[in-house]
């Protein structure tokens, strides 16, 4: 009964070389990467990933897509990294033999990838930097370290811009250019494996789609191309174009089916959610997390107790006849009124149907009982007055979400400079609202002038640039990282590849639970061990 | 900013701010949410591209996921 759970935010981040509009943006972006301080520190470049537990074409439904059917840019398991051997795969925790490369490795500059002291990964993918946050448990965890991102990509435009003999480049943390192109902000969940992927789909549909009055970013536009001037709620949603399936460069689904937990797969399977915008709004990505997971939470429940219990009926009443356009229906609508047609005929709002999922959750809290944790109760809390006020009077939500926080602003500069929709300077706000450098970005304008709420404190998300969450296995990524750097050859969500000077082989630690690893369970091992060779003998003891 | 809430960072020990029982502040009329935009505008008249149209149309991206 808590918003608690394995969680993670990755971002990809739109790029510009200022005044060279067709400079290429893969180059830009393996600069962005190169440049970061871990990258140039020398022997941390040489950490490659291990793609060796990757399998992005696993579809949740439970088949199987050829390689060769699949479209190019879903092969995020490119091996430019060789793969192990495959007795890597054995179950067993302690380090494992890996054969040495007889040849240098080739190092594709496109391949660019730092995996950093906090346990984040930074690369390249496809024309974009990417930060894939640490797993962390917590909503104000995934926001202390996706605002860590924010702070990660700022220090590479700042290398950048003080390198003569590199390009400068603007990082922009959004998901739309406005000329038909997106990018994503993906959010993840691990979920248990005992809840069927279809009826994790349905019930979470109504809920994905209708979330966008609280979690939308925001967009000067509407269509993929922003042909039709005008301002709607989400920054993605005119791209949705499926219901559920396997795509996230094209046809994207409401819901994701790739199924690569990263972790034990009998045990559990990781929801990766494509449909959400990227917030700057500490308060949006905060309950964007803390949602989801609580309605996951009804579900996962409903499932353990056959079904029984308060909450689930509520929800699987709530199935919507169009849920594709339905997405584009919520967005368009900032008055928050429009009726969305359900399955049963019924004809609720985006609000109303955000309410019955928050009573549903309520229901199934007071059927359980016993105590909630603080953040639960944040959760819910906010959730509900969100819901409230947004009922009756949207404007008074500015400070909390981010599509009311951008409203305020175009709408005052539309009515003081009388401009249509469709002026430039209205598009240039939208864009230039998530540059990431504070003395550009909109947003930090509005922080500084104490426009929006703030959850987590400077110290607290400088802290999270440098270290790793304690309490999942980032910590032992991060902590190996910050200390053996120099002995590692390659890293991944679920495992740690050593090379130490003079070992026979390679050897690799596999990580299969995200909730080992953790400082209480490895910080005074890591603390004994001066260098990885002990590391690894203690590991195998 | 006269008149501005003050921001309340939140340590992850503390009790919620925005709890049900710490209402945030009455809601301020509209002519004080304009005046309080129009001072917002101000400040980001300074930080905007100055060319707007050339800024919007050069920002092209490729598509990612």
């Amino acid at each position: 009964m808590t918003v608690r759970r394995v969680m993670g935010i990755e971002t990809e981040y739109g790029i510009l070389q200022p005044g060279r509009p067709l400079a290429n943006p893969m180059l830009l972006s393996s600069h962005v990467v190169a440049v970061h301080a871990a990258a140039r520190e020398g022997a941390r470049t040489k950490a490659r990933w291990d793609y060796d537990d990757e399998d992005p074409l696993h579809d949740a439904r439970g088949f199987h897509l050829q390689r060769a059917s699949a479209h190019p840019s879903l092969l995020t398991d490119d091996p430019t990294a060789p793969a192990p051997s495959g007795d890597a795969k054995a179950s067993s925790d302690g380090p494992q033999a890996l054969p040495r490369a007889t040849t240098e490795e080739y190092e594709d500059p496109g391949a660019a990838n730092v995996i950093l002291t906090n346990g984040a990964r930074l690369y390249v993918d496809h024309a974009h930097p990417e930060y894939s946050s640490p797993e962390v448990t917590n909503p104000l965890d995934a926001v202390r370290w996706d605002r860590a991102g924010e702070l990660v990509m700022l220090a590479s435009v700042r290398a950048l811009a003080s390198t003569a003999a590199l390009p400068d480049v603007a990082l922009y943390k959004n998901n739309v250019d406005g000329k038909g192109a997106t990018y994503g902000t993906h959010e993840n969940y691990l979920v248990e494996r005992a809840v069927p992927f279809g009826d994790l789909a349905a019930r979470l549909i109504p809920f994905l789609v209708t979330r966008q009055v609280f979690t939308g970013a925001g967009r000067v536009g509407i269509g993929q191309r922003g042909e039709q001037p005008g301002f709607q709620l989400s920054q993605r949603a005119d791209y949705i174009e499926a219901e559920i399936g396997l795509e996230t460069t094209l046809r994207r689904p409401i819901v994701n089916t790739r199924d690569e937990p990263h972790a034990d797969p009998d045990r559990w399977r990781r929801l990766h959610v494509i449909i959400g915008d990227a917030t700057m709004l500490e308060v949006a990505t905060y309950l964007r997390l803390g949602t989801a997971s609580l309605v996951l939470w009804l579900i996962e429940r409903a499932v353990a107790d056959g079904g029984a219990g308060g909450g689930l009926a509520m929800v699987d009443r709530l199935t919507l006849r169009d849920p594709v356009s339905a997405v584009h229906t919520v967005s368009h609508d900032l008055t928050l009124t429009a009726r969305l047609e359900l399955a049963d005929g019924r004809r609720l709002t985006a609000l109303e149907i955000q309410r019955e999922y928050l009573a549903a959750v309520r229901t199934a809290l007071d059927h359980v009982g016993g105590e909630r944790d603080a953040q639960t109760v944040d959760v819910l809390a906010r959730w509900e007055a969100l819901l409230a006020a947004l009922g009756t009077d949207p404007a008074s939500c500015a400070r909390q979400v981010e599509w009311l926080a951008k409203l305020r602003l175009l709408e005052g500069m539309r009515r003081r400079d009388r401009l249509a929709w469709d002026h430039p300077r209205l598009a240039a706000v939208d864009l230039q609202w998530s540059d990431v450098r504070p003395e550009r970005g909109l947003y930090h304008r509005l922080v500084a002038a104490g426009a929006v709420d703030l959850l987590v404190t400077p110290e607290q998300v400088d802290d999270a640039v440098a270290r790793p969450p304690a309490d999942t296995r980032a910590f032992f990524r991060g902590e190996v990282v910050a200390r053996y750097g120099g002995e590692i050859s390659a890293a991944s969500w679920d495992s740690v590849v050593f090379d130490v000077p003079g070992a026979a082989t390679l050897q690799r630690v596999p990580m299969r639970d995200p909730l080992r690893g953790t400082q209480a369970h490895v910080g005074d091992l890591l603390d004994r061990c001066p260098d990885a060779a002990s590391l690894l003998v203690a590991l195998g003891s | 900013m006269a008149g501005q809430e003050q921001v309340r960072p939140r340590r992850d020990d503390e009790e919620p701010v925005d709890g049900p029982d710490t209402p945030t502040p009455a809601t301020p009329s509209a002519q004080a949410r304009d005046a309080e935009v129009d001072a917002l505008l101000d400040e980001i008249d300074d930080v905007l591209e100055s060319n707007a149209e050339q800024f919007v149309r050069g920002f092209v991206q490729k598509g990612g996921q």
